[in-house]
């Protein structure tokens, strides 16, 4: 049985959009063009100037109304795993490079920032000495170490995943350093007078009672991940759904551009439930 | 230290035999201006004795405990259990903590599993889950196994906490007030089952508590602490009650108000004033 409440939500939804549709087909819908030097509207020569002669089919792709959007939506999402070569690749190949080296990124900084995490956690001295570095690497935007990663890595792809990996970093870091700093001394006392060897206690002491806010410090990094890689990639890539992005405004096809924006969002959402379901199955109850 | 003659008959057949635990001279300050917490804590516990220590807040009950538990380190004195200097925690001695501290994200079985495993790391994965069910079924949570400590009641996760604590079987259990936040009912029903587990395993407790009623029904032999700061163990006083005793009887035995008039006096009255008469 659905709640009243969500049935209201989601008639609301629908209406909004609706009104959002409306608005996109009534400030795209293309109308004959108006002469600022008052020649009247059904003016022939004046069309005629302007490239809207009677018998000539229009040419120029304007902004995309939703039935010309949904259309070249279908015939890209018809293929999206086409590739006939680096300027002609499907969209959903496209997303796939850029998930790759998001995957390879991001995987790299959870395998480091989890045990640092831990070593700051656990010890409040290294915590004070590793503090002022981290304060001020941490507010770098990603795409300023990219001039340092092309000149020292000297590899495209090289450069995306370390951009990932640099920005995905900091939060991980910061959290589980917060998680695992912040455990109940009554936990910690009680493997204490069990005498639970470090390992046991790291593995199923700390480790679960901090899980919640590391995973906290997962899902912001996979968001600022996901933020930089299209930067990063209509920077520097040959592939990916940034560079797509870009090679698409290059074309002119907004539609396509639209099309990828839209994705890039849905992923970005896919991801994130993906983290949230991982952290709803780690979160207790006290 | 001083003993009140009263009720001091069944201590004779502890002097004889060794004591588990002796604690001496132990002092507790934190900072080094001002007077200490307590001072000149002495006391021993013989094997399969049971007893309580009575204070009011402030006067350190709780760092004797952590003390004896080694979470935390005398600033004086020692405490020597089987001839051994106990500097840190160990699996010999079971702890009661005030809050329950069973680990949230385990169900009841799988928290004294833990400490199962534990203390017999040889044990097959089943063997343990066996022994833990069993000493759940002793605290009678047979029907709660794989509840969340979130899902149960105050007086069910205490029950747990104390099974966890049997489970490994200690020489010696210590408890921190172990029914301070339960409601009286239940606080009785665990009492009972706590008095008749230790009656039947012969379990060594030393047990924290500001109920008077609690540590006449529990104790062999009750502490009486003076109120601090520079808090001093006041009285040891034995518990002259049958062993057999039970919550609803034991106030028709003889002796009982004569005990529990003189603990009341102690806490209302004595307690502020053994330390001032001393300096």
């Amino acid at each position: 049985m659905i709640s009243v409440e969500s049935r209201r939500a989601f008639f609301l939804f629908l209406a909004l959009f609706a009104g959002l549709l409306l608005v996109w087909q009534l400030s795209t819908a293309s109308a004959p063009p108006r002469s600022p030097y008052g020649i009247p509207q059904g003016n022939a020569e004046y069309q005629m100037l302007m490239g809207h002669a009677p018998g000539t089919t229009q040419t120029r792709e304007g902004f995309p109304g939703p039935a010309r959007f949904a259309a070249s939506a279908l015939q890209a999402l018809h293929a999206p795993f086409h590739n006939n070569g680096p300027s002609d690749r499907g969209i959903g190949w496209q997303v796939g490079a850029s998930l790759l080296r998001v995957a390879i990124g991001y995987g790299l900084a959870v395998v480091v920032a989890v045990p640092f995490g831990f070593l700051i956690g656990l010890h409040p001295v290294i915590r004070r000495a590793v503090d002022p570095f981290i304060q001020i690497l941490r507010p770098i935007s990603p795409l300023a170490w990219m001039p340092l990663a092309l000149y020292t890595i000297r590899n495209a792809e090289g450069c995306g995943i370390f951009v990932i990996f640099i920005c995905s970093l900091w939060p991980i870091v910061l959290n589980t350093a917060f998680g695992v700093g912040s455990v109940r001394r009554e936990w910690l006392n009680v493997a204490r007078t069990l005498e639970v060897s470090w390992t046991r206690r790291i593995l199923f002491v700390l480790l679960p009672a901090a899980a919640p806010t590391i995973i906290t410090g997962m899902r912001i990094g996979l968001g600022i991940a996901w933020l930089a890689i299209v930067a990063a990639e209509m920077l520097v890539g040959s592939s990916g759904i940034g560079y797509f992005v870009w090679n698409q405004w290059n074309n002119l096809s907004l539609s396509n551009v639209l099309l990828a924006v839209l994705l890039i969002g849905f992923t970005g959402m896919v991801l994130d439930g993906a983290l949230a379901a991982l952290q709803r199955s780690v979160t207790y109850a006290e | 230290m001083p003993n009140d003659s009263a009720h001091a008959a069944p201590a004779a057949a502890h002097a004889v035999s060794r004591p588990l635990v002796e604690v001496s001279m132990l002092e507790k300050r934190y900072g080094e201006s001002g007077p200490p917490v307590f001072s000149d804590v002495s006391f021993a516990i013989q094997p399969g004795e049971f007893v309580c220590l009575i204070g009011h807040s402030g006067c350190g009950k709780s760092s004797i405990l952590n003390i004896l538990a080694g979470l935390e380190q005398p600033s004086g004195g020692t405490v020597i259990m089987d001839g051994h200097e106990i500097t840190r925690p160990g699996l010999e001695r079971g702890v009661v903590f005030q809050g329950h501290a069973l680990l949230p994200w385990l169900s009841a079985v799988q928290n004294v599993a833990f400490a199962v495993r534990s203390r017999f790391p040889t044990l097959s994965r089943a063997e343990i889950r066996e022994k833990a069910e069993h000493y759940l079924h002793l605290v009678g949570l047979h029907n709660a196994l794989d509840k969340k400590p979130a899902e149960l009641s105050g007086g069910m996760r205490q029950r747990v906490g104390i099974a966890r604590a049997f489970s490994t079987q200690p020489r010696m259990l210590l408890m921190d007030e172990p029914f301070g936040a339960l409601d009286a009912l239940t606080r009785g029903l665990i009492q009972e089952e706590l008095l008749q587990i230790c009656a039947r395993t012969r379990q060594t407790v030393f047990m924290i508590t500001h109920d008077v009623d609690e540590a006449i029904l529990l104790a062999d032999r009750v502490l009486l602490m003076s109120n601090g700061p520079d808090a001093r163990l006041a009285e040891s006083i034995d518990n002259p009650l049958p062993r057999t005793r039970t919550r609803e009887s034991m106030h028709h035995e003889t002796g009982f108000y004569d005990l529990r008039n003189h603990l009341v006096d102690f806490l209302v009255r004595r307690s502020a004033l053994v330390g001032k008469g001393e300096n």
